[in-house]
């Protein structure tokens, strides 16, 4: 694996890292912090919807994915969605603006695919500090300005950690199935890249997301613990796991319960799921989490499940049905959206979870299970 | 919600594992542990990781909730050893279920394990041995790995062996890490040593209740930890005799689970019940656990003398007769023992109400047993066919009383377990109705109702049949569970009953409700009409259907299909038009049968029209095909297309032994889209039917088969070298040479046609090869050493006393014959690649054997050999000679294993064929010896024993027809025509050119000592025009012929 920061332009343009600044970042961290556990005594939290469908709205062509600084870089880049942070940040502060406009209390950061792992399909492994720092910057930027308008209802930025794309517990190879792709290693440094500039950019919250193997999140948890004592920072961690299919495991086969236990070790703010199945779908697996657990538990399924197109067309009211259940049952503190889902339905979601009062989250002890 | 939060302990592999205080004892498996079990590191170190999975395996299944996982040996490169086997645990989910505890004393080895499993692991272990600097290292990384973690009751001064020491550095340890670590308490496992007692040594004689003690004093005084402990150290000093061990480990856990031990590692064949020990040894032993006494020691060993196990005689042992029932017929299962099965099942049957709960109950507990240790590779192959035999008579035994019942059923309860299921959301209906176990009897005996209709039946079977009544479709006399329908539209799932007069009868009428109230409560709609009815308002009967049909089309969308019992799936299976091998296909049938399969078995020779109608009938779930000879192999990508073009959607499984992996991939599975999976042995058959047809699998199982197969074919392309091919001519100048004025060539004592009728097969027995035999039982090893090989050996020795039995019955019996028919004639090679057979008998016509050539090209001064070479050319006017043979066996060998499959045993079925292609092969063993010494009489010095002539170390050669060397069937006609073969002792060969009996060899014989064995290899498309002219056929048939051998 190959990354270094030099070479790249436009990374001496970034803000020094120095002491002073840090310990002006931790200071307003811990408030927020606090800000955020607060809240979540209070109210049930907005998560946002998908960013990916909002971007697919823009239709963006190869030359605006590139835009003027990458209008010569050796291989295509369209569909390289994060690297829009860079080429075409408004678009992207558009979105969270919708979102948050929408209800949202959380926005996730445009860096699904930001770690020197998953950007190697595009050779952009040299560009992992500065894609996580600037969408940090984006979200953070538009977060803080509407909650100068609505000081009642502070805004958050969860820096989004995806699962990379490759799996430490699987092999590829189905006829050696001791081989591994990728190694705990790997995994950790590249976490710790991602987390560290997430950090550096501003974000409120960590958030390790459609997790299918537990032990690439477990990688990210380790990187991310290293960074917090390195560093003397406590900053939340929200964990969200994906339940592949109806079997109620994750791709790596683990039990929703296995996987609690699996990640419980780190203090975290919140566990749930997202992704893979529909808000109906996930009801299940989230009781399981629900009922054994005393963290903050989240849920941003995807608007139901892809049709003969591959696409996800549960409507917001459809959706909103079935989060009432969850509310009703009393499963989550956090809900949002994943795949196809759009700002209107986190509006209509926003709604609904108005009405309701949290879950009740003992977190006194924070390695709660 | 507030969740009530204990602070148990918790692990976690795919499944969770939480200890809680009414948790049993949680046993740790310690099986996959180098230092404890010398078979594991055995395996290791020969790097048999398949095998060491199997271990892994077979712990969890016998129920350890952990297993431990240790490579701490001078020998093996622990780390590389634990990620390699850790990674090959986590691709098993039946392993990779239970938590792993990571056992090493270098920390970079438990590290490296630490990083490759995804669940919370136990690590074992950590203590203060080397200070509290690299405790707390060690504790901070196991934590931020997420482990819980064992600590060993160790510090810098030693090892803790008395009490005070004990729970000092336990407590010392705890404060550490809960209050500096931050480490959580209820992730702690103390280990707080087990020592010896009884070893004579004073200072020993506290070690147990020491250690009982200090956990007591753990488990009250540090919050929320676990206790655990290697067991078998206590009774280390009893070595030899088990039952003072099992009684000292049973009484020691009795006393320190009390105390508060609540994990360990216990080996559970070393472990008494402790109810069962002997008063007089449970007081000696607890005198020495609990130190009561000061010569305890010297009493236990006193009576250790006496109960010394001793040595069990050989003698048949009946004990087991005097069991209950159900162990009796579990083991007659097991055991294969059909010796007093009948007795039993009788005894069952009184014993019940209904004789059908002797098949739900009785046997279908024993077959799970079968079951259960055959997927755990404690059982082999030949028991589970025995087991089937037993199965079948058994069966066999209860259908007249099952009919019985049927003719009268009083309380029906009917069906196999499936019958309550109701999961499927499928729409549509279901027609595996019928019991699995019963569906292949009854349905002999749904046939015979068939053709002898009631009058009644037969009228109304007329207005329904062929889709009369508007399109519904109707079947007679269909099974269900364990009874027979006399119509039913499954479609609708409406049942038509005809009653005859004697229904009318209180009795009947009370037992028809309780039929028809079965049948409702499994969802199917009844209705009776008397055989009046249908005869004198036969219109009024029509339209009562009718309406009935048609309200429950209509209710019929929300409603889920009734499930039947043909249990797990119907699988066909065949053996491919013009091959007639199926020893291996009759072992995979029974074996699915075995595992709650139906098997529809078309037998061989089984044209694709009749697989496919067959399919369609029986709308079967999976198709296997079968076959031996190459020709076979095409026949297979024929029916992938045909099955493709009639678009059917079931899986196509593929076995035999030609068939290989590789030939599926690339041939086969591009032709059907649906899965295509080549199964080699019987044990996978199993779980690879069960992964294609069990619901919840299925699709993924599918979806990744086709990816392997598209991958394996993508790789196998790619590694395919390219082979460069000589032009034939070039390849004939560079021929195999032999010096012909120096070659020792020996005229034939006897030349021309003779005929061995009826030979004696006594003389064979010298000359049998039971290697092959074995395979042919999926179990592998070279005789004899596998006799006595660790795993199969005992086994295959039972396996060898049957087919000796068996051999000696044939040959005493004269069950089978053995026919052969050979000649010697004079021959050269003409034309490079043809020799010419010359015999004053064949008057007008000379005969041609034609020869293929090597094509690819060879490293300088290797040839390019054709057999021709081994032939004097004509022109060289020196005058050689060729031999060629048939023999075959295989006589009567049809007929006998039909006998045996009438009498439900498939297990003897099989011994016959294989005991038959042995003979064969005997045969063909024994009359190339005769040849060279006798009749030919080129090598009459020879003196070669049986293992010598295995490894073909006689002069000469006997290639035969579809093998390496002339990989063409064709000659084989030319054989039989020069031998007239057919006409002299009845061999026949079917259109694909196999032999039939199966059980039959042909060959040629050539003398010279330069003749050799050798592979063909790939032939170009110039050779094949050229041997299709010599043939005089024309080159579309030949290209057919050869298609298996062209390069491509």
């Amino acid at each position: 694996m190959k990354f270094t920061l030099s070479g790249v332009e436009g990374i001496q343009s970034l803000p020094a890292r120095g002491q002073a600044s840090r310990k002006f970042e931790l200071k307003i961290k811990i408030q927020e912090m606090n800000k955020i556990e607060q809240a979540l005594q209070n109210r049930i939290l907005i998560l946002d919807g998908a960013m990916g469908t909002m971007l697919q709205r823009y239709k963006f062509s190869e030359e605006d994915f590139r835009g003027e600084r990458f209008k010569n870089f050796l291989k295509s880049v369209k569909g390289n969605n994060d690297l829009l942070s860079l080429t075409q940040p408004q678009a992207i502060a558009e979105i969270h603006s919708k979102y948050f406009a929408a209800g949202a209390d959380i926005v996730e950061t445009n860096t699904f695919s930001s770690t020197t792992i998953a950007m190697a399909d595009y050779d952009m492994q040299d560009l992992v500090y500065e894609l996580n720092y600037e969408s940090a910057k984006i979200a953070k930027k538009v977060a803080d300005e509407f909650t100068a308008k609505e000081q009642h209802k502070p805004r958050f930025v969860a820096g989004a950690i995806g699962p990379t794309n490759k799996t430490a517990s699987m092999s590829p190879d189905v006829n050696d199935p001791g081989f591994r792709a990728i190694s705990f290693e790997e995994l950790r440094v590249a976490y710790k890249q991602q987390a560290e500039a997430l950090i550096d950019g501003g974000v409120d919250i960590l958030l390790v997301e459609t997790i299918f193997d537990t032990l690439n999140a477990k990688a990210a948890l380790f990187a991310i613990d290293e960074i917090k004592e390195e560093r003397n920072l406590d900053i939340p961690i929200m964990i969200s796991g994906t339940i592949t299919d109806a079997s109620g495991r994750t791709l790596s086969g683990q039990t929703a319960e296995a996987f609690l236990i699996s990640i419980s070790h780190i203090p975290l703010l919140s566990v749930g799921f997202n992704c893979a199945l529909g808000a109906k779908q996930l009801t299940p697996h989230l009781e399981v989490i629900a009922n054994r657990t005393n963290l903050a538990t989240s849920a941003y399924p995807n608007a139901g499940l892809p049709n003969a197109f591959g696409e996800y067309d549960e409507s917001p009211k459809q959706m909103a049905e079935q989060v009432k259940e969850y509310l009703d049952k009393q499963l989550v503190n956090i809900i949002g959206g994943c795949c196809g889902t759009t700002p209107e339905h986190i509006k209509l979601i926003a709604e609904i979870a108005s009405k309701y009062k949290p879950r009740s989250v003992f977190n006194t002890e924070k390695t709660a299970v | 919600m507030i969740v009530e939060n204990k602070k148990y302990l918790k692990l976690s592999g795919l499944e969770p594992l939480i200890i809680t205080p009414e948790s049993n004892f949680i046993n740790v498996g310690e099986r996959t542990n180098v230092a404890g079990s010398k078979k594991f590191l055995r395996l290791i170190k020969q790097r048999n990781f398949e095998e060491a999975l199997s271990v892994a395996r077979e712990q969890v299944e016998n129920g350890a909730q952990i297993i431990d996982v240790n490579m701490d040996d001078g020998l093996i490169d622990g780390k590389e050893a634990m990620v390699k086997f850790l990674n090959l645990v986590i691709a098993e989910p039946d392993i990779s279920k239970v938590p792993i505890m990571i056992d090493s004393s270098k920390w970079e080895i438990i590290e490296a394990g630490l990083q490759v499993v995804q669940g919370k692991c136990v690590v074992n272990s950590i203590s203060l041995k080397e200070g509290e600097a690299e405790f707390i290292h060690h504790a901070k990384l196991i934590k931020r790995y997420g482990a819980a973690v064992i600590v060993m009751a160790f510090d810098e001064v030693g090892q803790a062996d008395n009490y005070d020491r004990r729970i000092e550095i336990a407590k010392r340890s705890y404060d550490i890490l809960v209050n500096q670590v931050k480490f959580a308490p209820e992730d702690i496992i103390f280990d707080l040593n087990i020592f010896p007692v009884a070893t004579g040594m004073e200072e020993h004689r506290r070690n147990a209740v020491d250690f009982i003690e200090a956990t007591r004093w753990v488990r009250e005084n540090l919050p929320h930890v676990s206790v655990s402990g290697g067991v078998s150290n206590v009774s280390f000093s009893f070595r030899g005799n088990d039952p003072v061990r099992e009684a000292m480990h049973s009484v020691f856990l009795y006393h320190a689970i009390k105390a508060g031990m609540n994990i360990g590692i216990v080996n559970p064949a070393m472990l008494a019940v402790y109810d069962d020990i002997p008063k007089d040894l449970l007081e000696r032993v607890e005198d020495v656990m609990l130190d009561r006494r000061d010569d305890a020691t010297e009493r236990l060993l006193d009576f250790a003398e006496t109960v010394k196990g001793t040595a069990k005689e050989s003698k048949i042992d009946l004990s087991w007769r005097e069991e209950p029932l159900q162990n009796r017929i579990t083991r007659a299962l097991v055991k294969g023992i059909d010796e007093f099965v009948i007795e039993d099942i009788e005894e069952a049957r009184q014993s019940v109400s209904k004789p059908i709960e002797v098949i739900e109950g009785h046997l279908m507990t024993g077959m799970n047993v079968v079951g259960d240790l055959f997927g755990s590779g404690k059982m082999f192959l030949p028991q589970v066919v025995k087991s089937a035999r037993v199965m079948k008579k058994a069966v066999a035994y209860l259908l007249p009383y099952i009919e019985e019942e049927k003719k009268a059923p009083l309380s029906p309860k009917g069906g196999g377990s499936q019958l309550d299921e109701k999961k499927s959301g499928k729409k549509g209906y279901n027609w595996k109705t019928a019991d699995p176990m019963l569906y292949g009897l009854m349905k002999d005996f749904a046939k015979k109702m068939r053709s002898i209709p009631t009058d009644a039946e037969r009228i109304l079977w007329n207005l329904l049949r062929g889709k009369n009544l508007e399109g519904y479709k109707f079947r007679r006399q269909h099974i269900i569970g364990s009874y027979i329908a006399d119509f039913i539209c499954l479609k609708e799932n409406l049942i038509i009953e005809i009653d005859g007069l004697i229904h009318q009868l209180p009795d009947h009428k009370l037992s028809d409700r309780e039929r028809t109230n079965w049948l409702e409560k499994k969802g199917y709609k009844v209705i009776r009409f008397t055989n009046e009815e249908v005869f004198k308002n036969t219109d009024k009967v029509l339209e009562t259907i009718l309406k009935r049909l048609k309200e429950l089309s209509s209710e019929s969308n929300q409603q889920d299909p009734p499930l039947g019992g043909r249990g797990a799936g119907v699988i066909l299976m065949a053996t491919v038009k013009g091959d007639v091998h199926d020893i291996g296909k009759n072992i995979v049938g029974v074996v699915l049968a075995c595992n709650n399969y139906e098997i529809i078995d078309l037998g061989v020779m089984v044209p694709p029209e009749k697989i496919i109608a067959v399919a369609k009938e029986e709308n079967v779930d999976a198709i296997g095909l079968s076959g031996l000879i190459t020709p076979s192999l095409d026949e297979m990508v024929f029916l992938a297309k045909e099955m493709q073009r009639q678009n059917f959607k079931v899986p196509l499984l593929i076995g035999g032994a030609t068939t290989s992996r590789a030939h599926t991939a690339v041939k086969i599975d591009p032709e059907y889209e649906c899965a295509v999976v080549h199964i080699n042995d019987a044990s996978r058959a199993v779980t690879v039917v069960g992964d294609l047809l069990k619901k919840e699998t299925s699709e993924t199982y599918k979806e990744n088969l086709k990816k392997e197969y598209d991958t394996f074919r993508k790789d196998f392309l790619k590694r395919q070298k390219v082979k460069t091919y000589l032009p034939i001519s070039e390849a004939r100048k560079n021929k195999f040479k032999i010096d012909w004025n120096t070659s020792e060539i020996v005229k034939p004592n006897k030349l021309g046609v003779q005929i061995l009728n009826d030979f004696d097969l006594n003389l064979l027995l010298d000359y049998l090869d039971w290697t092959p035999f074995f395979r042919s039982w999926e179990l592998h090893g070279k005789y004899p050493n596998i006799l006595t090989d660790d795993v199969v050996g005992e086994q295959a020795s039972e396996l060898f006393r049957d087919a000796q039995q068996m051999l000696q019955k044939i040959i005493s019996e004269k069950l089978l014959t053995a026919r052969a028919v050979f000649g010697i004639f004079e021959a050269n090679a003409i034309d490079d690649d043809d020799i010419i057979i010359q015999n004053s008998e064949f008057r007008i016509q000379n005969y041609f054997f034609r020869t293929l050539r090597q094509q690819s090209q060879k490293a300088k001064g290797k040839p390019n050999i054709a057999l021709a070479d081994f032939i004097a050319p004509k022109e060289t006017g020196i005058q050689d000679y060729i031999g060629c043979f048939c023999v075959s066996a295989g006589f009567g060998t049809a007929e006998l294993a039909a006998k045996y499959v009438a009498g439900h045993d498939d297990y003897n079925a099989i011994m016959v064929k294989a005991l038959a292609d042995r003979l064969a092969e005997a045969f063909a063993e024994y009359l190339h010896k005769e040849v060279r010494t006798n009749y030919w009489g080129y090598a009459c010095e020879e003196n070669l024993s049986n293992e010598d002539l295995i490894s073909e170390k006689y002069k000469g050669i006997r290639p035969a027809p579809g093998y390496p060397a002339c990989p063409d069937h064709l000659e084989k006609r030319t054989i039989w025509k020069v031998l007239s073969v057919k006409e002299n002792i009845g061999v026949e060969l079917t259109e694909h050119l196999a032999m039939w009996p199966a059980a039959s060899v042909s060959g040629y014989y050539f003398a010279n000592p330069e003749a050799r064995y050798f592979g063909l290899g790939k032939i170009k498309e110039d050779q094949i025009e050229d041997f299709a002219k010599r043939k005089n056929m024309n080159l579309e048939e030949a290209t057919n012929w050869l298609k298996t051998n062209m390069a491509p």
